[in-house]
């Protein structure tokens, strides 16, 4: 059978997402005991989650989490991370044993800084040239998959439940201001830890829960700027579509997102003239990056994260905010389980985002 | 020469027992096939003068007549078919270059028919166009490689001028002089209906219909034919005509006898002479000196108008469609050689140039490696014949379609493909007064935008089907299609899995 990145898999999914937007720490056990209630939206080929905060000792460094399918493409990985990056710490990745999660990869945590003279060499600042060399690693290294590499945050996932990944990953030992939660439901695969969710890039990292129709047009699109589309998955794509756009082309958030989910013509029509100039342009220069396609996603990244449903809301997605807390899961009851009171509970529309973002001044 | 060894094409049969000798026949067939014998009071035909273009059939009132391929079979032969034989009949007789009209008639593949497109089944929904909104507007032009914000997130960068398009879909180049004013006139309504486009073709603009400039591409050929200021100003776009997918390599030749009063006026040359328009523009010997030409067309519309250009698919057109993007213009259109014609020679039309689909393919592949595609627009013709074709050639990558024969088809073609005799019976291909007003604009726009509205909703139910409410999600998404009948090289050159992959 053909792996992620051989072939494309598409899959329905359960996620879920905390951030305090105060900042305040706080440890893994909530969002596992939410991820873990829509069991059934899952089928245990998958598990996953993102945290963010939780190297506060390491926080200018990269950290990378690294699979390895054996010793002898982890020894050639690592001169070529050591080539061009600093490597302040090395160490695997601490777990447990839990019934469910078996065959598990070689899981290595470097952190790491980028050879700042190779960096200048080619007129390219950190972030990019970490990106660049991480690819590099994931399409050229058969066996080898970094599967995160922001800074002061991780991805932990693997092929069972989410809630055993969880467990499996000692996630009650992390704290973070942020947590995403993914369970996948594929249709097919061949239990491949790097096609688990959440997929990351940087700081970056993405949740979604359905099947985007758009895909080949939005890889298509982004592959024109130097990205290589490696697994085939929504994820991957909708993550390096954010990247292009906030990151590479400096695209405040907020507008990327009406990229990401572009109001529709009829919608536009009706704005004041500026905003209909504005969106106008945004539709024109970046119509192949309009998703498309039933999806919910969660996007985290440093500041926070960003929830949001296709135009026609054709996935579920609800919200709810407790003090400085706000909660996003695909079913209400993900967040009841963990949250019995909250000030507020919604369900936002097609393409209306909920912004959740660190309050100026939260310690990150 | 006296012994002609031609024979007719195709024979009309009068079932006597309908025929109340009405002689409408006689009235409406210009190739004067039908005539009446006032001593013997009978209605005769010549069948050498038949085209077979259905008038006489369609009017008759009561059913009378129906034609027939001449009954002539030569010993069977594989190599020297009849129509190999006919030629050289034709041509040993006249001894001149063959002429042929609209599209090669010769068996090639149909590529779009050995594409099958993709639905939603359960793992995600297809979403109902009656219920849900379901786009398919798309802005044609050069878009910049990125929008920039200030530090108030307000945009700064200035978009380049672009064509809207409420449906994926132009009318080709087809200019008057080889088509009638009332022909123009159809399209031209249509179009500004629709909230589309429909091109001049490299003969001029008449004056009435300046009013439909923004639904108007102008375009600008060899021949610089009614080309003016004002003109370049009137419509939506300026395009520039390389090439034609019927005849790559060639110019155009409207005989002087189309030429009368209006047409003389419009192209801006004197009545009755002929039209020539050369192979190559006078100048344009190389890529550098398109790149003048299209920004000498930018200064003289001040910067208000995209500059598509228009080249015949053939052998090297990606890289040629590359050198495009780079020269600085705004939309590419290509033409397939299985594209229409007013006239053209008959050994080009059937043997120069290559399949739209796989151009189309190569470019949009192309353009992609050297992260230009997003640059401009891309469009393409040369049998667009259905709703079908157009999603699959959204899906291979063209941002919108051009269709000139499915057109005049809507407006009374019967593809008897002799267009070049101008005396068209269906008012469209044709400069004769008496012809032209059998084409009535009021009725036939109609009809044109029937056509193009009925289009758009299956584009719209199959853009549903596939789990898609935006045209931009189609474009370029081959995972939407997959091949059926291809071979491996096939499938490599247009990107697709095939059938069960």
């Amino acid at each position: 059978m053909l792996k992620e990145g051989q072939v494309r898999i598409p899959s329905g999914c359960a996620i879920s997402g905390i951030i305090d937007t105060k900042g305040n720490r706080f440890s893994g056990q909530e969002i596992i005991k939410s991820i873990d209630l829509m069991h059934e939206r899952s089928n245990g080929l998958g598990g996953g989650f993102a945290a963010y905060g939780i190297y506060p000792q390491y926080k200018d460094l990269y950290a990378l989490h690294i699979f390895y399918d054996n010793s002898e493409i982890k020894m050639k990985t690592e001169s070529f991370l050591a080539e061009h990056f600093d490597i302040e710490n090395a160490g695997n990745i601490p777990t447990r044993p839990v019934p469910g999660v078996v065959n598990k990869p070689l899981m290595w945590r470097y952190f790491v800084h980028p050879r700042t003279y190779m960096a200048r060499e080619e007129f390219i600042d950190e972030d990019e040239f970490t990106a660049r060399y991480l690819i590099r690693i994931n399409k050229e290294y058969k066996g080898a998959y970094v599967f995160s590499s922001g800074k002061n945050m991780g991805a932990f996932k693997g092929v069972g439940y989410p809630g055993d990944i969880g467990r499996f990953f000692m996630l009650e030992t992390y704290d973070a201001y942020m947590w995403t939660a993914h369970g996948r439901f594929p249709t097919n695969t061949p239990g491949w830890w790097g096609g688990a969710h959440p997929f990351t890039m940087l700081n970056w990292s993405v949740v979604h829960n359905g099947e985007i129709s758009s895909y080949d047009a939005n890889r298509r699109f982004v592959e024109m700027f130097g990205y290589k589309c490696t697994l085939q998955t929504d994820t991957e794509v909708i993550t390096y579509l954010f990247d292009l756009l906030v990151r590479k082309h400096g695209m405040p958030i907020e507008k990327a997102i009406k990229v990401i989910v572009a109001p529709f013509w009829d919608d536009i029509e009706r704005e004041n003239k500026e905003i209909k100039i504005e969106l106008k342009a945004m539709r024109t220069v970046y119509s192949s990056a309009l998703i498309n396609g039933p999806f919910s996603i969660i996007l985290g990244y440093e500041k926070g994260m960003i929830a949001l449903n296709d135009r026609i809301k054709l996935r579920s997605l609800v919200a709810a905010r407790k003090d400085s807390k706000i909660y996003v899961a695909s079913e209400e009851s993900a967040i009841k389980i963990i949250c019995n009171n909250p000030d507020k509970v919604w369900s936002p529309k097609g393409g209306e985002p909920v912004i959740a973002l660190l309050e100026e001044g939260a310690q990150q | 020469m006296s012994l002609n060894f031609d024979f007719p094409d195709f024979e009309v049969v009068r079932n006597e027992k309908n025929c109340n000798k009405c002689k409408v026949c006689v009235l409406e067939c210009s190739n004067k096939v039908h005539f009446y014998d006032e001593n013997k009071k009978t209605l005769n035909v010549n069948n050498s003068k038949c085209v077979n273009c259905h008038r006489c059939v369609v009017l008759c009132p009561l059913k009378a007549l129906t034609i027939k391929k001449y009954p002539l079979e030569f010993k069977e032969n594989s190599n020297w078919t009849s129509r190999a034989i006919k030629e050289i009949y034709k041509q040993s007789q006249r001894g001149e270059v063959l002429l042929s009209s609209m599209g090669t008639s010769n068996k090639f593949p149909v590529y779009w028919d050995k594409m099958l497109l993709n639905a939603s089944q359960v793992t995600n929904p297809s979403i109902d166009p009656l219920r849900e909104p379901m786009e398919t507007k798309v802005i044609i032009g050069r878009k910049p490689e990125k929008l920039e914000f200030n530090s108030k997130g307000k945009l700064v960068t200035e978009i380049p001028p672009q064509v809207e398009l409420n449906i994926p879909i132009m009318f080709s180049a087809m200019s008057y002089g080889s088509i009638s004013k009332n022909a123009h006139e159809a399209l031209a309504r249509a179009s500004s209906e629709l909230g589309i486009c429909y091109n001049t073709g490299e003969g001029g603009l008449n004056k009435d219909f300046y009013k439909y400039g923004k639904n108007t591409i102008v375009q600008v050929a060899s021949g610089r034919f009614g080309v003016h200021k004002e003109y370049l100003n009137a419509g939506a776009a300026i395009e520039i005509k390389i090439g034609q997918g019927a005849k790559p390599g060639i110019g155009g030749h409207l005989p002087g006898r189309k030429v009368g009063k209006d047409v003389s006026s419009t192209r801006m040359i004197p009545i009755g002479s002929d039209a020539i328009s050369p192979s190559p523009h006078h100048d344009i010997y190389s890529i550098e000196d398109l790149r003048q030409l299209i920004f000498s067309l930018k200064e003289v519309t001040e910067y208000k108008k995209p500059i598509f250009v228009k080249i015949a698919a053939v052998h090297n057109a990606p890289s040629i469609a590359s050198g495009i993007v780079r020269a600085g213009a705004d939309a590419i259109v290509v033409d397939g050689f299985r594209g229409g014609t007013g006239a053209a020679p008959t050994r080009v039309r059937d043997n120069v140039g290559i399949p739209i689909e796989f151009a189309l393919a190569a470019i949009d592949q192309r353009l992609r490696e050297e992260g230009i595609r997003n640059h401009i627009s891309l469009l393409v013709s040369g049998t667009i014949r259905n709703s079908a074709d157009i999603v699959k050639a959204t899906a291979l990558g063209a941002d919108a379609v051009c269709i000139g024969t499915a057109a005049l088809i809507a407006l009374g073609c019967h593809m008897c493909q002799s267009c070049t005799t101008g005396k068209c019976n269906w008012g469209i291909a044709t400069q004769e007064p008496d012809l032209v007003k059998r084409l009535n604009p009021d009725m036939m726009y109609k009809k044109l935008v029937n056509l193009i509205l009925a289009w758009n909703n299956e584009i719209q139910e199959m853009l549903g089907g596939m789990g898609i409410n935006a045209i931009d999600s189609l474009r370029g998404n081959r995972l939407m299609l997959r091949g059926i009948d291809l071979n491996e090289k096939e499938l490599e050159i247009l990107g697709l899995k095939y059938a069960g992959q």
